[in-house]
């Protein structure tokens, strides 16, 4: 069996992602849980949590997320950086690579030797992430895991603005008030925040997409980006823990 | 009249350098080093003593302006030229709010007079100097009354309103110098436009200052203005060297000189330590950064509020900006005025500034900085308060990133209201965009 070699820590906005790599950044284990605004502590414990699961006291960690420098003892790197190298250890060439995390949205342009040739990201305004999603399909009721499958129910989208997250949350409850459906109005949100990706990937369509990051694991948005680019998304292999990857391929 | 004229020429050949020397003093009392051990910065330019020492001076002299020799507020893009043979003191709004911006009063003053129903929306320039008049508190005492106010459009047309607005409050004559915008090269019919507002400004500056203007004074100030920039260019060119002898964001603070005095022996004077200064240095391979591993553009206006904090966050992992759009646009306007023809080349030169030209030229500008200052990558700040210098910055990041084949950041920040920036963000991305580079 591998042996265990580095651990990576991801401290998002919306959860805490960890993961143990072999010599090779083969993932050996992982943990996640929701963020805790005690960042250090949080760490030491998940990292504790690892490093008993490896079995190994002294390996070397990498960390990313907003709370990378919070983490005692580790290399801290951006997420753009361990994303990139956490995709790039999957596909092994060049590509665009679309991370939607709780508060970013992220296209990196990995160059063919899995440097970063270029990223952009939303600025200043969270409201084409994870976390605008999550506020809404709370306050219709929705859990994500029935995301998909509601989507897919829907006969038409609604349409539902994504300027603000805070509008969007008045605008959706107006919308119900007025009749509509709930399917059709979570299938409009996906649009709304696939026009959002699109438009950060700009004009520039070379390359393969592929998509990590928790948002990943929603099929129907992952759906709705790829009409909206008009082409495949491929999601990466536990998608939520690219960047713990990236980072613990860091310190190797 | 008398009394306030010496007190005025105190204050610029007494006060001022005795006020420059005892703030020296003090800083040296409480041991100011700006490069103490692990700092990564090079050694400090002695010339910034001068500058600060220039500046106090400026602004101290400025508070005894009024009632000794005629003054007039202008905006950073006007033909300051043709006023200063009259004796105007010349105070600069702009820069003014540039020192706000430094010393983070901006949301202070602009409160004042978001309560009177200005708009957060508007430039933080506009709202720190108009916000600095309503509530008559200033970071330099005290600035003197305007006898005429002078705007051009050729940077914004915001000027516009907030210059009205300064004519209102004071009472004292505009001049608005229109400049059409240029694309590729301005036609003939609106270099008359403007040569014909030119004949206007000096009929009103004469009679606003109760003067003439000789050929020969106006002459001399353009001479002295042209050399100003010729000299502010070599400052500037000395970057080209590797290391570069200081770094862009020094430059930030040493255009003052060309700004507010340009067209004055002093601001020649200055450059010519200056520029001695830096050739030295890169004569003797002095760095502006210690280790100088990456080469960086600055394009827009300095995020005032925070140049020092983000030249450490760079500098700590060897990225200079070598170049700046923004400073190098000081080095550039004024090449094109002529003693030969005062006022025809100050029509050429005050139209083709970089604002007002259409966005190819922008680019141009851009790559050429690029390839002159052999850069490895470019940040394009942009600046909420400053719509005409971000317009277009999401089509210029395309270009030079895929022709000059290298990383382009756009960063979204604000000249001078520290609200609408999130330094997190900010850092997070320059730190991707720093490690991207390994």
């Amino acid at each position: 069996m591998s042996q265990p070699s580095a651990i990576g820590i991801d401290v998002g906005s919306s959860s805490c992602k960890a993961v143990v790599v072999d010599r090779d950044g083969a993932l050996l284990d992982c943990h996640v849980e929701p963020s805790h605004p005690r960042v250090e502590e949080q760490a030491s414990r998940v990292l504790a949590k690892l490093r008993a699961l490896a079995g190994v006291e002294h390996l070397p960690v990498g960390s990313t997320g907003y709370g990378r420098k919070q983490v005692t003892g580790a290399r801290p790197l951006t997420e753009i950086t361990c994303h990139a190298r956490g995709a790039f250890k999957l596909i092994a060439r060049a590509g665009v690579l679309v991370d939607m995390g709780g508060q970013d949205t992220k296209v990196v342009r990995i160059g063919p030797g899995g440097d970063v040739a270029d990223f952009t990201m939303n600025d200043k305004c969270a409201a084409g992430t994870g976390r605008f999603l999550e506020v809404i399909l709370d306050r219709l009721q929705v859990k994500f895991d029935d995301v998909a499958a509601l989507v897919r129910l829907a006969e038409r989208a609604v349409r539902v603005s994504s300027t603000c997250t805070v509008f969007a949350e008045s605008e959706v409850i107006s919308l119900i008030a007025q009749g509509e459906p709930v399917e059709g109005i979570v299938r409009g949100l996906h649009q709304a925040l696939a026009t959002r990706v699109a438009a950060l990937v700009g004009s520039d369509m070379a390359g393969d997409f592929f998509m990590s990051g928790g948002v990943a694991l929603n099929g129907a948005m992952v759906e709705a980006i790829s009409a909206s680019l008009g082409r495949p998304v491929q999601v990466l292999p536990t998608p939520q823990l690219i960047g713990a990857i990236g980072a613990a391929l860091s310190v190797l | 009249m008398i009394g306030r004229r010496v007190q005025f020429e105190l204050a610029t050949w007494v006060a001022g350098p005795a006020l420059a020397a005892f703030e020296r003093a003090k800083r040296a009392r409480r041991g100011e080093r700006s490069t103490s051990q692990g700092s990564p910065f090079g050694p400090p330019l002695e010339s910034t003593r001068r500058l600060k020492e220039l500046m106090t001076t400026h602004y101290l002299a400025g508070r005894y302006a009024d009632g000794a020799v005629p003054v007039a507020w202008v905006t950073s893009g006007f033909p300051v030229e043709i006023l200063r043979p009259l004796g105007f003191h010349a105070v600069y709004p702009e820069n003014h709010a540039a020192l706000c911006g430094v010393q983070r009063v901006v949301p202070e003053l602009s409160d004042a007079i978001e309560r009177e129903g200005y708009s957060r929306d508007l430039c933080s320039y506009a709202r720190a100097d108009i916000g600095s008049l309503t509530t008559g508190k200033t970071p330099v005492g005290r600035l003197p009354r305007p006898d005429l106010l002078c705007c051009c459009t050729n940077i914004c047309q915001t000027v516009l309103y907030w210059y009205r607005t300064l004519a209102a409050h004071f009472r004292v004559p505009l001049f608005v110098l229109d400049t059409p915008y240029v694309y590729g090269e301005a036609p003939e019919h609106h270099r008359q436009y403007v040569r014909d507002q030119l004949d206007e400004l000096v009929s009103m500056a004469e009679r606003v200052a109760g003067a003439r203007i000789t050929a020969e004074e106006l002459a001399a100030v353009i001479g002295v203005a042209r050399e100003g920039t010729r000299l502010w260019g070599q400052c500037l060119e000395q970057s080209r060297a590797r290391p570069a002898p200081w770094t862009g964001f020094d430059g930030f603070f040493h255009i003052a000189p060309i700004v507010t005095l340009r067209g004055t022996e002093p601001c020649n004077a200055y450059y010519r330590m200056l520029r001695d200064e830096l050739t030295d240095r890169v004569a003797r391979g002095i760095g502006g950064i210690r280790n100088e591993r990456h080469r960086l553009l600055w394009d827009n206006l300095p995020i005032w509020f925070e140049v020092r904090a983000l030249s450490t966050l760079l500098a700590e992992r060897g990225f200079n900006f070598v170049c700046t759009s923004y400073t190098n646009a000081w080095a550039e306007a004024g090449s094109k005025i002529d003693p030969a023809d005062p006022l025809g080349s100050a029509v050429d030169a005050y139209t083709h500034i970089i604002l007002n030209q259409d966005l190819p030229n922008r680019l141009d500008v851009l790559r050429r900085l690029s390839r002159d200052y052999s850069v490895d990558g470019a940040v394009l700040h942009s600046d909420r308060s400053c719509k005409p210098y971000s317009i277009g910055q999401i089509d210029l990041r395309q270009r030079l990133a895929r022709e000059l084949g290298f990383g382009v950041l756009l960063l979204e920040a604000d000249h001078g209201d520290p609200r609408a920036y999130s330094p997190e963000q900010a850092e997070g991305r320059f730190a991707a965009f720093m490690e991207s580079f390994s």
